[in-house]
């Protein structure tokens, strides 16, 4: 399969690790190396430039130059650096003082917006709360029903007034919502949003409008593991067209490497919040940085490798 | 940085300079188009400017835009097999891929332009797992006038692309189009379930198509993706959906190298007529732009 990142990086790094003192050629070499595996991780250019330049500089500082073991310290650093950006420990979802908590969700088509909305549910019903799905796709065919089996499964209340399939008012149907939760006594609302392109203007109107309807508290942005270099640029233009507070990362029970995680992370100072990694609704849990960070350059394996030289 | 501005505006200097290299590394590996095949088409650019002694970067972008189009294989056969059979079996077109990528829309999308050739066509629905699967595909089916086979829920899908294919023998369809149930690649259990829909469909004689649908906006995962869907159920044609976003997907460059599947269709919109035969210049000059 696909080892050369692994292969690489190793191979570079053990031989960094025969020496006592990194010359500047070394550090640049593992600097290139560490670069052809970002952007294999899918990390965005800018991004992996960056990050890369960051690491080159904290690895000719004398902190790593005196240190027993350089090319571990330099590894130590890569890490760091990506936990950093990554965003240490997870935040939790802020609750509004006066119920209900609106979540909105937001991102391209096909990201997996729909099935996280049944498993948020199932989470919140799990700590106690009794949250309203609320079905804002009246656009993909038959979205509506799509969700309102998604809330079945999850033992969830519904909202969906409106057919789908190209008819009613996604805005009016947010704004109901929340006066339905209310009345009903659900403390959090989850709005399940179509999906729709950074680039279309028109839509990303209706989910700023949306946005303003139920003032959400926090707004999702749902990106797919496996997505390339157009993570940045989408994430961006979410970010512009109706803003988000946090991101979640699905279908990372693929084997992906989701080096989107770390450019919209980057390129948006939003945290990764959670993780969703299987299309039942229990396959879904807080976001662990540490561990994105290993998966991305494959640093598991790389230890174990690294060890194994040392005892050589 | 470079990202948002056109090759064609970087390469307006008339010197070739380092600089300039490195600009055309950024607009391939920006368009997801891999670090090995950057590496290669650049070293095999420099090697090409450096014998004919090129100088301006309009001409390099030529031979770029050459090379680009060579790699993907203008001659390939990217037409699609969807004629009746002389045993009267109507052409089997089966659908696959990862979840999300667009497999249901173009099927409905491709039911439309068979429907527009006059051609008879039936849906079979064996998505029998994920949540209103099937009336999503009925809807679509609705929408361009064609019959949809569905089982129940949690049905084993190699029994509803049996239904289907024997429904539209007896309708005396021209096409059955049998969309799946999105899976990704590493899970095994799914994987062999998807060579067994493709191996019922196979009694009543070969499928005639396996077209695997890959999201413009998959990076380097979508050569995983490629090559294990080609090892399960032998790809015959790749869908390259969501064109219409700001991805270029460059990763079907590496595909068409490394697998030799040609792309045979592109995903432009969400709406019906949002599918187009994959033309390989205007895919380079959109990934170069
Ligand atoms: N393997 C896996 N599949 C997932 C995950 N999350 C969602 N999916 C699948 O991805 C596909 C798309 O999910 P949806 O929830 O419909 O995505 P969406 O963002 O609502 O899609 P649109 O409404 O069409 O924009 C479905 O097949 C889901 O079952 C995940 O974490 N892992
Ligand atoms: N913009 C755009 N959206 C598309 C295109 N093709 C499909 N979509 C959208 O992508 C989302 C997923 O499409 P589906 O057809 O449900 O994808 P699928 O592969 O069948 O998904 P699963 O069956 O859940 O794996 C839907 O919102 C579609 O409307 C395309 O070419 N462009
Ligand atoms: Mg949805
Ligand atoms: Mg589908």
């Amino acid at each position: 399969m696909f080892n050369t990142l692994q292969d690489r990086l190793s191979a570079t790094f053990k031989g960094l690790r025969g020496k006592g003192r990194l010359s500047d050629s070394d550090i640049d070499a593992a600097a290139r190396e560490l670069r052809v595996a970002l952007l294999e991780a899918d990390v965005a250019l800018p991004v992996v430039r960056e990050f890369v330049a960051a690491v080159r500089e904290r690895a000719k500082s004398p902190e790593v130059q005196q240190s027993v073991n350089p090319a571990q310290r330099v590894l130590d650093i890569v890490n760091e650096e990506l936990i950093a950006i990554l965003g240490g420990e997870a935040r939790r979802i802020r609750l509004a003082k006066t119920p209900p908590t609106v979540i909105m969700l937001a991102g391209l088509q096909g990201a997996g917006k729909t099935t996280l909305a049944g498993k948020l549910a199932r989470w919140l019903r799990g700590q106690g709360h009794q949250p309203l799905l609320v079905a804002c796709d009246l656009q993909r065919p038959n979205a509506v029903n799509q969700l309102q089996i998604v809330a079945e499964r999850a033992g969830s209340a519904f909202f969906g007034p409106e057919p789908g399939n190209g008819v009613g008012d996604p805005v009016d149907v947010a704004r109901r919502a929340v006066a339905y939760a209310r009345e009903k006594q659900h403390d959090v609302v989850v709005v399940d949003t179509a999906g729709r392109l950074g680039i279309d203007a028109e839509l990303m109107q209706q989910a700023a409008d949306i946005r303003d309807a139920v003032k959400p508290d926090e707004t999702l942005f749902v990106v797919d593991a496996m997505i390339g270099q157009d993570a940045v640029v989408t994430a961006q233009a979410f970010l512009d067209g109706v803003g988000f507070d946090g991101v979640v990362l699905t279908k990372l029970d693929g084997d992906a490497r989701g080096g989107a995680a770390l450019s919209v992370a980057k390129v948006t100072g939003r945290q990764v919040m959670f993780a969703s990694n299987g299309e039942k609704l229990d396959d879904f849990d807080v976001f662990h940085p540490d561990r994105m960070a290993s998966r991305i350059l494959d640093l598991g394996d790389l230890q174990t490798l690294l060890e194994g030289a040392a005892k050589v | 940085t470079s990202l948002g501005r056109g090759l064609l505006a970087l390469l307006s200097r008339d010197t070739l300079d380092e600089e300039t290299w490195e600009e055309v590394e950024d607009t391939l590996l920006t368009a997801d188009v891999g670090v090995g095949p950057t590496q290669e088409l650049v070293e095999r650019l420099r090697t090409r400017v450096r014998v004919l002694g090129t100088r301006t970067a309009e001409d390099m972008r030529l031979m770029l835009r050459e090379e680009l189009v060579e790699l993907i294989g203008p001659g390939m056969d990217r037409s699609l097999k969807t004629a009746r059979h002389p045993d009267g079996r109507p052409a089997v077109v089966l659908v696959v891929g990862v979840n999300g990528t667009g497999k249901t829309t173009t099927v409905g999308k491709l039911a439309r332009v068979l429907v527009s050739e006059e051609r008879d066509v039936v849906l079979g629905a064996a998505d029998t797992f994920r949540a209103a699967a099937a009336d999503q595909l009925t809807t679509w089916g609705e929408r361009v006038g064609v019959p949809t086979v569905r089982g129940a829920e949690g049905a084993d899908p190699a029994s509803v692309a049996f239904d289907a294919l024997k429904q539209g023998t007896e309708l005396e369809a021209d096409v059955v189009l049998v969309d799946t149930a999105g899976r990704l690649q590493n899970k095994v259990g799914l994987m062999d379930e998807l060579g067994k829909v493709k191996r019922v469909l196979e009694r009543q004689g070969p499928v005639d198509e396996v077209l695997l649908v890959l999201d413009a906006t998959t990076g380097q995962n979508g050569l995983i993706q490629a090559r294990v869907f080609s090892e399960a159920v032998a790809v015959s044609g790749i869908v390259l959906t969501k064109l219409d976003g700001t991805a270029k997907g460059g990763i079907v460059v590496a595909v068409q190298r490394e697998l030799g599947v040609p792309v045979k269709l592109v995903g432009l919109g969400e709406g019906p007529d949002d599918l187009a035969p994959f033309e390989p210049e205007a895919f380079v000059d959109a990934l170069l732009a």
